[in-house]
């Protein structure tokens, strides 16, 4: 299609086609013809034929189309953008945020408030630091603005809940010590892939 | 003997009554599976196992749920209208002979409560007077939507109800009685004898009259929920809305019987099978027949069930009679 087709607004004009132009019967007994012709065309047991194998696939070949929710979930991507994980330092257990702000900076729907001050050793220290998700549109800007990667989206996309105890407060977010080593330098929407190292290539100024 | 055949009336009454009302459950059941496995979807599955509670859960529901009454309604009429609806069906089943004769406990049991020489005739007469259930409804509810399904009630009263007419008269031609046990035994010939291969005509246009008296889904004009909400029903809650549906199913029933008794030999030995487990499978085929097109076959407009029961229909079973009428003669 050429621009100018697409650049011609008026669609009012245009010539449509309606659907049985070419066989519209034009005399009695034209009409008269395509009534026999449909009423013995047998269309209405091809619609029972359609339906009776889709029953006879569900029952015998178990294709459903169904996923039964709560006990049975799909797999999902590790590029999902759900609910967000904070990264630890695998050295240490501290949180991998340096407190630069950018997420806070970058987030669309503001819903990122972080508090930081200069500490006793002249490094920036983070006091505070909420996702109010009930704002967050999981559009992922903050993961992709990280420069630590210390937050990333996570696969947890069951936001809904009865008990205030299943909303995560900055601990629950960050991987636990313990789990330190468990972590996956790779999960998340905004984290770095697990081939990382392997994808890197020399840049053509080093030659 | 006048009391013992008073006994035995009440409790064939109370059987036919207990029978019907589960299994009009069972089929809402039965309905719902089988069109979740025609659209690749399990249906019930948490109450129970398979879902088998649900119609349990389902009763408990309706028993529980408030019985409203909306302001502006014409209460009494309101009120009665569901009980026209499950009543007429039931009393409609009252001239169906089920299930051949058998013998318990050495006393001869006819599963018919009463055998009247106009079988047919009382079965359509009463279930076409169910139809004044949702008509009374729709029009009592104050509520456009009700009103406009009980206006298409009319319109589809007016449109079956000669056809399914016609369409009969041809097969009572050929019996020459009215009695459904005598059109039954007309065909105790086997498979061969069956009036379907006589009059196939007439069992197409039964058929379709039968979806339309039933409200079931290719006329399902009533309760057209993708255009009118929930037609007649809307007003109705709790068990009064329960009741137009075990009317519905038990006519479903009714219907179905009433095929296989006139065109599909009815309850005489099929081959090996007996006679009573014949006239169960034939009716248990076309209760999934009826299922079957729900879940295959469009809703149609109004304007065109009129065009197809006046133009198509009507002539096709006018002309049925006459051709059998002159072979008859001739």
């Amino acid at each position: 299609m050429s621009l100018e087709e697409f650049k011609n607004r008026n669609v009012g004009v245009q010539n449509y086609i309606t659907v049985q132009d070419d066989n519209y019967p034009k005399t009695n007994g034209e009409a008269f013809k395509q009534v026999v012709k449909r009423s013995l065309k047998g269309e209405l047991f091809n619609g029972l034929k359609i339906t009776f194998n889709m029953m006879k696939e569900a029952l015998f070949k178990n294709q459903m189309h169904t996923v039964q929710y709560p006990a049975e979930k799909l797999p999902i991507s590790p590029r999902y953008r759900a609910v967000h994980k904070l990264l630890a330092l695998l050295e240490s257990g501290e949180n991998r945020c340096i407190g630069c702000g950018l997420c806070e900076k970058i987030c669309i729907s503001n819903c990122i408030k972080m508090d930081t001050r200069i500490d006793e050793n002249s490094r920036k220290e983070v006091l505070e630091y909420t996702i109010n998700m009930g704002r967050c549109i999981f559009c992922g800007y903050c993961a992709e603005v990280c420069p630590e990667l210390a937050i990333v989206h996570g696969g947890r996309y069951e936001n809904a809940s009865e008990q205030r105890a299943h909303f995560a407060l900055k601990e629950d977010l960050l991987t636990p010590l313990d789990k330190l080593s468990l972590q996956k330098e790779y999960e998340g929407f905004g984290a770095v892939s697990i081939d990382a190292d392997e994808k890197i290539k020399k840049t053509p100024l080093l030659y | 003997m006048e009391t013992s055949i008073i006994i035995e009336t009440v409790v064939k009454a109370i059987v036919i009554l207990a029978l019907f009302s589960a299994l009009a459950g069972f089929t809402t059941y039965i309905e719902r599976k089988i069109l979740a496995f025609m659209q690749r979807r399990l249906g019930p599955m948490n109450v129970g196992p398979y879902g088998l509670l649900q119609i349990a859960a389902d009763g408990i529901k309706l028993f529980m749920k408030e019985d409203f009454i909306p302001q502006n309604a014409i209460r009494p009429i309101f009120m009665i209208a569901p009980i026209i609806t499950a009543a007429t069906a039931f009393i409609a089943m009252s001239a169906v002979p089920f299930l051949p004769e058998f013998e318990l406990f050495g006393y001869t049991v006819r599963p018919i409560i009463a055998d009247i020489n106009v079988g047919v005739l009382f079965v359509m007469g009463v279930a076409s007077v169910g139809l004044y259930g949702p008509l009374l409804g729709g029009m009592s509810s104050a509520n456009k939507w009700s009103l406009l399904g009980g206006a298409r009630t009319a319109i589809q009263l007016l449109s079956y109800e000669v056809v399914s007419g016609l369409a009969l008269l041809a097969p009572l031609m050929l019996v020459g009685s009215l009695s459904l046990i005598d059109i039954n035994n007309y065909q105790n010939g086997g498979f061969t004898s069956w009036l379907v291969w006589s009059q196939p005509l007439a069992f197409i246009l039964f058929v379709i009259a039968g979806f339309a008296e039933t409200n079931r889904t290719p006329f399902d004009l009533l309760e057209h929920e993708a255009e009118i909400i929930a037609g007649y029903a809307t007003e109705y809650s709790g068990i009064r809305w329960g009741m137009f549906f075990i009317g519905e199913y038990a006519n479903l029933f009714t219907i179905c019987f009433l095929v296989s008794l006139i065109f599909l030999g009815g309850f005489n030995d099929l081959w090996f099978i007996p006679g009573g487990l014949a006239i169960i499978l034939k009716v248990m085929f076309l209760i999934f027949f009826f299922l079957w097109t729900r879940a295959s076959w469009p809703h149609i407009r109004p304007d065109q069930l009129m065009w197809l029961c006046w133009k198509i229909l009507m002539p096709l079973a006018v002309l049925n009679i006459l051709i059998t009428g002159f072979v008859m003669m001739f």
